[in-house]
């Protein structure tokens, strides 16, 4: 009996005909079959890591009835042969967007155009934020699509789970087979996770306008959720945080899209206590140890880059080493999460063509992958993130029978789907009887003889033809044993034919027709078997893929470590820190001490701490210890930028309310910016990063110390106080912001007192709400019904101002803004601890003095706006000898690597000494940073944050040669030299392999370079410089 | 021709307005830098009217007082050529956000006919603050568009542009095509892509070009085209043709390009990737404005010192060049011009190049070298003195300063702030 015709019948008859098969119970949905279906001889993945070679599969009602390897076969069921061939269990897809369709709203940056959307577009008893789309429910919306089925069946997947990809919040999602059947059939689970994210998507209205934002705007939506579900007696219907709160329990599936994202999701789950299956960017490689801490589950996509079009030498020079290194590495992503014991699951989502998807996995695998991991991040561990793990992902007796038939292993480079069964249904891809006619024939005609080869593909073979020496593409079909083709013999004559193959023979007898009209028989005669090994079989070899080694941080400067193995952390700790003292011999040391310089002395460091200066101190007996022979050079404490945008991601101000005191900066940092390793050659070494000035109250700085080649969270400041930006005038006004935005409170200077008299008003207010709740027992809260007040992360952090463990730094110009400050200040009983860019400090010097307030300016920077127009560059100078304690600062990620000459030209501009110049950018903003405790001077007890200048460091021709930081050297000239030297190389060994990549015809694209943004103040995310091109 | 009577009636009014405060004044025992690169310890400097009549050691010779106005001695003191601050919009704007002040861009995108002399305001409030830093000429310059205008040299003290004009329509300033452009977009952050309109704007400027060459060439010309006129000079040679371009295949394109014209004075302006293709540079013999060394290398993977040290590459390879700032706030930068050639000097130049890069070079490639930019007999007396070093912030300190002979004054609205505070709040 022919299987393969009998299933067509079955198919097409299905509605058509009753069947009523007696050792089955009847179902009331009439058309049902209930037909068992036996897959036989074929080799078995009942699970990843469960083959049965020749076993047999059966299966009814969508079910798995048994599988194994001796299975007897019930006589009614339908057989079919799959010797040789290959059952998986269907994959599963833990990121789709399957079946849902859904328009795509206003694209982001549209400031230009629109003027400010301040609320929500969104009618109806909703929240306040459009990206907070917590009631979308997908199995609403979801309506299947067949091609789209298809698509990821030949890929073989089974099911899915299709979530809105848009918002902060997106609702939940559906999981699904992708079945032939109708949506009620299809729906396996209605709910199964819920989605977040920290971008906020298609959303048109203006807050979040950055990362820091969103994660803002998804932290206060969790506490709202939290206190709303709490609250008893609220007056408050809000549709959103109902459904959030509904969500929250689901599992949780948060889009990190990025390694350093990966990390803000683990943290923000940890706050809220979640445990979020993060779906990965392909980079995660990159910082694996560190993705790996979260201690988390992941989606990790395949969406391996192509190569770099580099012919052009000049054009290539744009690819940045991190691209070309991320080219190289990016296939071995997935590897990295197997290795690191990180459970895992893979996704289609995230490729440019869904079809890469197969080739793109194999190349995992060669790229280190194991089958049975990958085939576990495929079936059973999506199936177990959503708590499926009983129902799916296996073929076990009684899981759904969700399973694709491949010709071989489905890792070898030309294995092919030939069937998907989804829900005990087909989708057929290949006749699974069709024989492999691939080889050398000769084709018999009584005229002539012609060879033809058919080779390719097995399943989908190609043919050529050689009429007398050229070689022609055959036009033939290949169905059911039927060979049908045609070719052109000479320029008129076609001759068409066709014949039955005889498959033990491997020859084929038929008849053919001449131009004329002549019926001629024929012979096709099987000579010879073609290689199969062809060129695109892959060299297994792991040795051969001499991929590079991971640098850190991921970008040019970054250094490898010298073995990969151990702990990482240990081993980078120890691998940076390589030495436990470092002795300076013979430098001009500019302590901080006074006003003088020591001349020739020696500073000895241990263990990051400066332990001694004298002179001629013994070279040290310890095994690791540096000395630096610094005769003619100086030194003096690492600079302290106190007003600094460096390494920071995706936005500086979240400008789109007049306070964001709910945002920190520490959330968003990127300690991959190449602008940390340029500053480092400019001897900073600590600095602190401000939010933007967009508005009155802006958000929390986050203080680092440039320690390049760490994580983010490595590079803050240990336990530094907190701070929070201010801001004044044009900027917060948005006089210079074009006319379109002249909504937002404030416009005058005027509003902007009340702004701040409104804002510490109510911080006040919420604060002591909060404080006499917390005085309560539980037995009073409980007797007298009291609510939890609602925690609110913008009041909460005026509120530390006012409890003076928030301090400000506010970017100020004229005078009568200052002034404004310092008295509300004074009305609130607080101090403002700095004011920044002060161009007009001079003209209030001695009320600062008197307020206690620290000065943080620019040198010489005027009349690039009218607020500074009066602005001197004597400023400086004026408030240090007023006894303010001052500091020059450089917004600016340039001139932040010369701010040794920025504090330099208050010696000209207003006569300031040597060492007053250099205390304006190292002990000043140490001091105003409570920071100077530890670093800011040269003094036995602090910690070595030191800076090695080849010449008088105030002058224009001194050059940073050493940097160091808590005593370890971050920047050497000599090492630059070596850095260099290994980008040069690097560059060329992946050029050059990019160059073999083109030459052996795999696509290329032409190089796109990404910049990292720089900053100023009054950068605006998704806003073209020109608009607001000032500070 | 016409234009040249004109400029030469400038100059004439501006002698006789200027003709009462000329003096003769030698000065005495300064380290004189000449701007060419030589040194004069203990010089004598002697300015006569308008112009150095000596310039020497003055060793062996015997001063006669009585023939000066006054002699000053300058001991200790360093005498300079005024600084050249070229491609610049100081002049053309007060306050840079305020619209009401900014005059340095047109509407359109082929302007040659737009003049920056025009705009140029002698009382704008930043010129008082960047003299008194030892500049003293400015190449106003228009912005923006492909073809953005025509520049002019002019004097920081005047009492209009008339008076303050030293060389009028110098060149016409041409922003050469990117090949690659550099974007900002919400999903990629900035990244560079292939410039979509780049055969499109070539084929412009070809045609431009082509159309304004034939029209130059033609004997009587019916229909006046005053864009076409402006460009009579620039093909004729006695005007630059300025090209800017960064990269190194745009300025190689904008080289070819300008020789596909016939272009006799071509100068690359910008140039940050010059230092790749120097010795094309040198072999047509196509000097460089140089962006400002202040600046960050364009990509992550570059040299991270490497525009600090282009100005040293340029000269080693012996590509005539000079320092100038445009870019942001350019304006109000422009009194740090000495402080970036002193960057130089930290990364190759020697003091006395770095110095060349913002006098001598630069008036070579302005064309004004038989006028400024050098201490040398005959030419104008536009020098400055400082304190110590001029390149050096820590001693950059003008004492002293001279426009073709006419005293500077080195007060401005900052000085007397300073003054003003200082004095309330009774600190020195």
């Amino acid at each position: 009996m022919k299987k393969s015709s009998i299933l067509i019948l079955l198919l097409s008859f299905f509605s058509l005909s009753f069947f009523s098969q007696t050792t089955f119970p009847t179902n009331s949905a009439p058309f049902n079959t209930h037909s068992i279906y036996a897959f036989v001889n074929a080799t078995i993945f009942v699970d990843f890591e469960t083959v049965i070679k020749s076993g047999t599969l059966l299966i009814q009602d969508g079910k798995v009835l048994n599988v194994g390897e001796k299975l007897e076969l019930p006589k009614n069921a339908v057989v079919y042969d799959l010797k040789g061939k290959f059952i998986y269990p269907s994959f599963i897809d833990l990121y789709s967007d399957y079946g849902l369709s859904h328009e795509k709203g206003l694209a982001q940056g549209q400031r230009k155009s629109h003027p400010p959307q301040m609320e929500s577009n969104v009618k109806g008893a909703y929240g306040w934020n459009q990206a907070i789309k917590s009631d979308y429910e997908a199995n609403k919306f979801f309506i299947k699509n067949k091609d789209k089925a298809d698509e990821l069946k030949k890929l073989g997947f089974g099911s899915v789970l299709s979530c809105l990809k848009d918002g902060v919040v997106r609702g939940s999602g559906v999981f699904v087979n992708l079945s032939n059947k109708n949506e009620n059939e299809s729906v396996i689970l209605d709910k199964a996770a819920g989605f977040y994210s920290f971008s906020k998507g298609t959303s048109t209205q203006d807050y979040p306008s950055s990362l820091t934002g969103g994660i803002a705007l998804f932290r206060q939506t969790y506490y709202d959720a939290i206190w709303y579900a709490q609250n008893k007696n609220k007056t408050e219907y809000n549709i959103s945080l109902e459904a959030f709160n509904k969500i929250k329990d689901l599992p949780s599936i948060f889009e990190g899209n990025d390694k350093f994202n990966d990390l803000r999701a683990a943290k923000v789950g940890k706050e809220f206590n979640v445990k979020y299956i993060v779906k990965a960017g392909g980079n995660e490689y990159q910082r694996i140890n560190d993705v790996q801490s979260t201690q988390l589950k992941y989606i990790v996509p395949l969406n391996f880059p192509i190569a770099y079009d580099v012919e052009d030498p000049y054009d290539a020079e744009g690819v940045s080493l991190a691209d070309l290194k991320h080219w190289e590495l990016a296939p071995t992503n997935p590897a990295q999460f197997e290795k690191n014991f990180i459970q895992f699951c893979l996704t289609t989502s995230d490729l440019k063509e869904k079809k890469d998807f197969l080739p793109n996995l194999r190349k995992a695998i060669k790229y280190g992958l194991s089958e049975k991991a990958a085939l576990k991040a495929l079936t059973v561990n999506p199936a177990t993130f959503i708590n499926l793990q009983d129902k799916i992902g296996s073929l076990k007796k009684e899981y759904l029978a969700n399973f694709f038939i491949s010709n071989k292993s489905i890792f070898e480079n030309d294995a092919v789907i030939m069937q998907n069964w989804v829900a005990g249904e087909p989708t057929i891809f290949a006749d699974i009887d069709a024989q492999d006619i691939r080889g050398n024939y000769v084709l018999i005609t009584p005229a002539k003889k012609y060879k033809i080869q058919f080779s390719g593909d097995a399943t989908s073979p190609r043919a050529k033809i050689t009429i007398d020496t050229t070689k022609k593409n055959l036009n033939f079909t290949f169905l059911n044993n039927l060979l049908t083709f045609s070719f052109l013999q000479d320029s008129i004559n076609v001759v068409r034919a066709n014949g039955n193959y005889n498959s033990s023979t491997k020859s084929l007898d038929g008849k053919g027709q001449w131009t004329n009209g002549d019926w001629f028989d024929f012979k096709l005669v099987f000579e010879s078997s073609i290689d199969t090994t062809t060129k695109s079989k892959v060299p297994q070899k792991k040795t051969e893929l001499n991929l590079g080694k991971v640098i850190y941080p991921f970008n040019a400067y970054g250094e490898s470590l010298p073995e990969e193995q151990g702990l990482f952390k240990e081993q980078w700790n120890k691998f940076k820190n390589r030495y436990s003292a470092i002795l300076i011999k013979n430098a001009n040391i500019w302590t901080n001490d006074g006003d003088s310089v020591l001349m020739e002395h020696d500073v000895y460091v241990v263990d990051g701490k400066i332990v001694r200066i004298a002179k001629n101190i013994d070279a040290p007996k310890l095994a690791f210890a540096k000395i630096i022979d610094a005769k003619g050079k100086h030194l003096t404490p690492g600079i302290i930028d106190e007003h600094s945008h460096i390494a920071l991601t995706a936005g500086v101000n979240e400008g789109a309310q007049s306070s964001s005191a709910e945002v920190r900066m520490g959330d968003v940092l990127n300690p991959e910016d190449i602008n940390i390793y340029r500053q480092l050659s400019g001897g900073v070494t600590c600095a602190q990063l401000l939010h933007g000035s967009a508005n009155p109250i802006g958000g929390q700085s986050a203080i680092i110390k440039l320690r390049w080649g760490y994580s983010a969270e490595d590079l803050k400041y240990e336990k530094a106080d907190d701070f929070i930006k201010f801001a004044l005038g044009e900027n917060v006004k948005q006089s210079n912001w074009g006319d379109q935005n002249s909504i937002r409170f404030p416009q005058s200077r005027m509003g902007v007192e009340q702004l701040y008299n409104d804002y510490f008003t109510r911080a006040r207010e919420y604060d002591l709400q909060w404080k006499s709740f917390l005085k309560l027992s539980a037995k009073e809260i409980e007797k007298n019904k009291i609510q939890v007040p609602r925690k609110d992360l913008d009041l909460e952090a005026v509120a530390e101002i006012l409890n003076k463990k928030r301090f400000i730094t506010c970017h100020s110009y004229v005078q009568s803004e200052i002034n404004m400050l310092m008295h509300i200040a004074d009305t609130f009983g607080f101090k403002v601890n700095t004011f920044t860019h002060i161009l007009e400090g001079y003209k209030v010097a001695d009320k600062m003095k008197a307020h206690g307030v620290n000065a943080s300016t620019f040198s010489d920077w005027w009349a690039y706006k009218n607020e500074v127009v009066e602005a001197i560059p004597y400023n400086a100078a004026i408030l240090t000898k007023m006894g303010v304690n001052t500091a020059i600062n450089s917004d600016d990620a340039e001139m932040a690597r010369r701010l040794n000459q920025e504090a330099a030209k208050s010696i000209k501009y207003g006569g300031l000494t040597e060492v007053e110049a250099l205390k304006l950018v190292t002990l000043n903003p140490a001091k105003m940073l409570h920071i100077d405790d530890k670093v800011g001077s040269i003094k036995v007890g602090k910690v070595a944050d030191l800076v090695l200048w080849t010449d008088n460091p105030m002058s224009v021709y001194a050059m940073a040669d050493k940097t160091i930081i808590d005593g370890q050297i971050y920047f050497d000239r000599d090492e630059d030299v070596k850095l260099k030297q290994y980008i040069k190389e690097e560059r060329a060994r992946l050029i050059a392999k990019l160059l073999i990549e083109k030459q052996s015809g795999a696509k290329v694209e032409k190089p796109k370079i990404k910049h990292d943004r720089l900053y100023h103040c009054n950068t605006l995310e998704g806003v073209d410089e020109e608009i607001t091109g000032q500070r | 021709m016409k234009k040249l009577i004109y400029i030469f009636f400038l100059l004439l009014s501006l002698n006789c307005l200027a003709q009462k405060t000329y003096r003769h004044i030698a000065l005495i025992n300064a380290t004189a830098h000449i701007g060419n690169g030589k040194i004069i310890e203990n010089s004598l400097v002697v300015i006569n009217k308008t112009k150095l009549e000596i310039v020497s050691s003055i060793t062996g010779i015997r001063l006669n007082p009585a023939a000066y106005d006054t002699v000053i001695d300058l001991q200790g003191k360093h005498i300079y050529p005024g600084i050249i601050n070229t491609n610049n919009v100081l002049g053309l704007h007060d306050a840079e956000a305020v619209r009401a002040t900014r005059d340095f861009s047109e509407v359109g995108n082929i302007n040659p006919h737009i003049r920056a002399l025009i705009a140029y305001n002698t009382d704008n409030i930043i010129t008082p603050t960047v003299k008194t830093n030892g500049i003293l000429y400015t190449q106003v310059t228009p912005r923006d568009g492909l073809i953005s205008g025509s520049s002019s040299i002019m004097a920081l003290e005047g009492w209009n542009w008339e008076d303050a004009v030293l060389k009028a329509d110098d060149g016409i300033h041409l922003n050469f095509p990117k090949a690659v452009n550099k974007r900002f977009s919400e999903d990629e952050g900035v990244s560079t892509s292939i410039n979509k309109n780049y055969i499109s704007e070539i084929n412009y400027l070809n045609k431009f070009f082509e159309d304004a060459q034939a029209y130059c060439l033609t004997n009587n010309i019916t229909e006046k085209n005053i864009r076409f006129e402006a460009m009579r000079s620039v093909f004729d040679g006695t005007a630059n043709l300025y090209l800017r371009a960064e990269k190194a295949k745009d300025i190689i394109s904008a080289i070819n390009f300008a020789e596909k014209f016939n272009i006799k004075k071509s100068v690359i302006v910008g140039g940050k990737e010059s230092y790749k293709i120097t010795s094309l540079l040198k072999q047509k013999n196509i000097p460089v404005m140089l962006n400002r060394v202040n600046d960050l290398p364009d990509n992550a993977d570059d040299d991270i010192d490497i525009v600090f040290k282009t100005p040293y590459l340029l000269q080693k390879d012996s590509v005539l060049f000079c320092l100038q700032l445009e870019g942001d706030m350019e304006a109000m930068q422009s009194r740090n011009l000495p402080f970036n050639a002193g960057v130089a000097v930290a990364y190759g130049l020697t003091k006395e190049q770095a110095l060349s890069s913002i006098t001598y070079n630069a008036a070579k490639i302005l064309g004004v070298d038989k006028e400024i930019g050098i201490l040398e007999e005959g030419k104008l007396a536009s020098i400055v003195i400082s304190d110590g070093d001029i390149l050096d912030m820590k001693t950059n300190n003008i004492i002293l300063a001279y426009i073709s002979g006419k005293s500077v004054n080195l007060t401005n609205k900052q000085t007397e702030l300073y003054l003003k505070y200082k004095t309330k709040y009774g600190i020195k």
